[in-house]
């Protein structure tokens, strides 16, 4: 067990570095110089773009400019926008909202996609189970941003429960809906993930025996069943949260959030690599290890599985 | 086909419990005698892997009704002008938001244009850019995760690695940052983005199977037979891993659409003189509240035809995998 978390921990390396390095390259290899493009029609004088190339180490080697840029990420230190704000600071800005908005969807996609699928599990084939399934099977076809509108009419517009957008520093109130949008489609995988699994583990032996000692219904499902069933969605939970966060953006688009979406299509947008190159780089991370702890997490919550 | 794909196809299959006509040999029941095996019906040969899941697969309603999403969708893809009178680009200005009237059935948008008829010309934007995607993305993933998983040593570390790394970028932040630096937006790229992000899930899935596969004893017989490394795995290890992959492939088919249609809902996807379904989505939002049908039926034309291939997808996983046979 202990050298299968050593293993796995050291496998993040290399896929962290060949990642960021891909990500870097897509980025600064593109054509198009981007110091020619910030003094817009009038265009900079030589000596000026020269000496922001510098400072950006952008007249250096591709290679060396990724390893300064690495260095910055372990250092902290992302460096600074063309514009001259530090990257930092601008990431400090964004990245709150889009974390608390993906730790909401998660809750939510969590509590209710375990909850129905649990409840749909153990009625299998009743009207409660097919009606889920099919909303289960149109939530996962049609696409976040369709269902976010919709909600925008109705509940935001015709009901008025909601708020329609966020704006900027948004409260719990405001930021319920696009959560709960963004939770939707991994709401339904939840849901239907949990459902089979709840169905598998009913006619495992160990169930009967606990029905045949005389174990409560109610134990048996908490204690047994549910338990067991959760390996497989706790795993997919863990995953979900680096998914969610990218998957931010097309809901912070929706709704207005200045969240890590928002920050990211206008960084794209103005040319400003370094600082589309640090978002990119920390979603991947969160990505990274969200699927690390799933690892690990499988190893420790199944004992079943044995590590070599 | 090669015969032997039978009963060891894919993840070692167990049997079904009610064996056919042809197969009941295997199973001689305790109270018949020796001559009992003399019984075995030798008329019809014994049924294969495909057509075993095949039978399976006709008899559920759900099987019929995707295969008609699924066809409805394709033919109006290939030819949308059979099913409408008018032109998707040409407007008329005057008539802009109209509801629903006996020459526009579904209405028109904010530039005049016939709903209806932009809802089915929109389908082979969609069509073709999955088609395309989940092509590629088969091509690939199988390549690399047949090579990793056959040849295993180096080539599995590398290949694997190479996997991992591609797969801890997300598909959607991936296609958007290089989106948005694209040059030239057109179905083509647009695949050609989505599918060198998408590939790595397949070809884990071939890895996988290849590697459960490439073990068992028909294996062993064609190599002690003299057959090359390479027409092993193409005549037999292939085939007999086919399945999951084409499970996944079906479904993989409808999230690239909603991919394209994110892509294209953003601005960064097929360009705005395509006619596509993300675009028409987007551009109906500043018509939501008081026109909701410019909304409504390009989202439902999506929504169908993504819920066609995920329901066909359940269809054929139900009838290729094993265990869900069992039930």
């Amino acid at each position: 067990m202990r050298w299968y978390i050593g293993r796995r921990l050291l496998q993040v390396i290399p896929v962290f570095l060949g990642a960021t390095l891909l990500l870097y390259a897509l980025v600064f290899l593109r054509p198009g110089d981007p110091v020619a493009a910030l003094g817009g029609d009038r265009g900079l004088p030589e000596s000026v773009q020269n000496a922001i190339r510098a400072q950006f180490h952008l007249d250096e080697p591709f290679l060396v400019q990724y390893f300064y840029f690495l260095k910055g990420i372990f250092t902290f230190d992302f460096g600074q926008t063309f514009a001259g704000r530090q990257v930092a600071e601008v990431i400090a800005g964004a990245f709150p909202v889009t974390v608390q908005l993906a730790l909401m969807a998660l809750v939510i996609e969590a509590v209710f996609g375990i909850g129905f699928g649990l409840y749909s599990g153990m009625r299998k084939g009743g009207i409660f189970d097919s009606t889920v399934l099919i909303l289960s099977l149109v939530i996962i076809a049609v696409p976040v941003f369709v269902i976010g509108f919709v909600m925008q009419i109705f509940v935001g517009v015709q009901w008025g429960l909601l708020p329609i957008t966020a704006g900027r520093d948004p409260d719990f109130e405001s930021l319920l809906m696009p959560a709960i949008v963004l939770a939707s489609t991994s709401f339904a995988y939840v849901l239907r993930l949990t459902r089979t699994s709840v169905q598998e583990n009913l006619s495992a032996d160990y169930v009967r025996t606990a029905r045949a000692k005389g174990l409560s219904r109610g134990a048996v499902t908490g204690r047994h069943v549910l338990r067991n069933s959760l390996i497989p969605v706790v795993t997919y939970l863990g995953a979900d949260l680096g998914a969610l966060m990218a998957g931010a953006i097309v809901t912070e688009s929706i709704f207005n959030i200045h969240g890590v979406g928002g920050t990211l299509y206008e960084a794209i947008n103005k040319g400003e690599n370094t600082l589309v190159v640090s978002l990119t780089t920390l979603l991947v991370l969160v990505y990274i290890v969200g699927n690390l702890l799933v690892d690990l997490l499988y190893a420790a919550l199944d004992p079943r599985i044995r590590y070599a | 086909m090669p015969e032997h794909i039978d009963t060891t196809a894919g993840t070692a299959t167990p049997r079904p419990r009610t064996p056919r006509p042809g197969q009941q040999h295997f199973a001689a029941s305790v109270d018949e005698g020796l001559g009992a095996v003399d019984a075995v019906d030798t008329t019809s040969a014994p049924a294969g892997f495909w057509r075993e899941a095949w039978r399976g697969m006709r008899r559920r309603p759900l099987f019929w009704v995707s295969t008609a999403i699924i066809l409805a969708v394709v033919v109006v893809a290939i030819a949308p002008q059979l099913f409408t009178p008018h032109q998707p680009r040409v407007c008329d200005l005057g008539n802009a938001l109209a509801s629903s009237s006996p020459s526009h059935i579904f209405g028109t948008d904010r530039q005049g244009c016939d709903v209806y008829t932009r809802m089915l010309f929109g389908a082979r934007a969609s069509v073709v850019v999955g088609v395309l995607t989940t092509t590629l993305v088969v091509i690939v993933g199988v390549l690399i995760g047949a090579a990793a998983g056959y040849y295993g040593g180096w080539w599995d570390t590398v290949l694997s690695r190479f996997t991992d790394i591609v797969f801890a970028i997300p598909l959607v932040l991936a296609a958007i940052v290089i989106m948005s630096l694209a040059s030239t937006r057109t179905a083509l790229t647009v695949a050609l983005v989505l599918a060198s992000f998408g590939w790595p899930n397949i070809a884990r899935i071939t890895r996988g199977t290849v590697m459960s596969v490439k073990h068992n004893e028909f294996v062993t017989a064609a190599r002690s037979l003299g057959m090359g490394r390479g027409a092993i795995l193409w005549r037999h290890v292939l085939p007999n891993a086919a399945a999951p992959i084409i499970v996944y492939a079906t479904v993989a088919l409808g999230t690239f659409i909603v991919a394209e249609a994110t892509l294209s809902f953003l601005g960064i996807g097929l360009p705005s003189s395509t006619v596509s379904w993300g675009g028409d989505i987007s551009q109906a939002r500043g018509a939501l509240r008081t026109d909701p049908q410019v909304l409504l039926y390009p989202s439902a034309a999506l929504g169908f035809t993504v819920l066609g291939f995920i329901l066909m997808g359940d269809v054929v996983r139900d009838a290729l995998d094993p265990k869900a046979r069992k039930r």
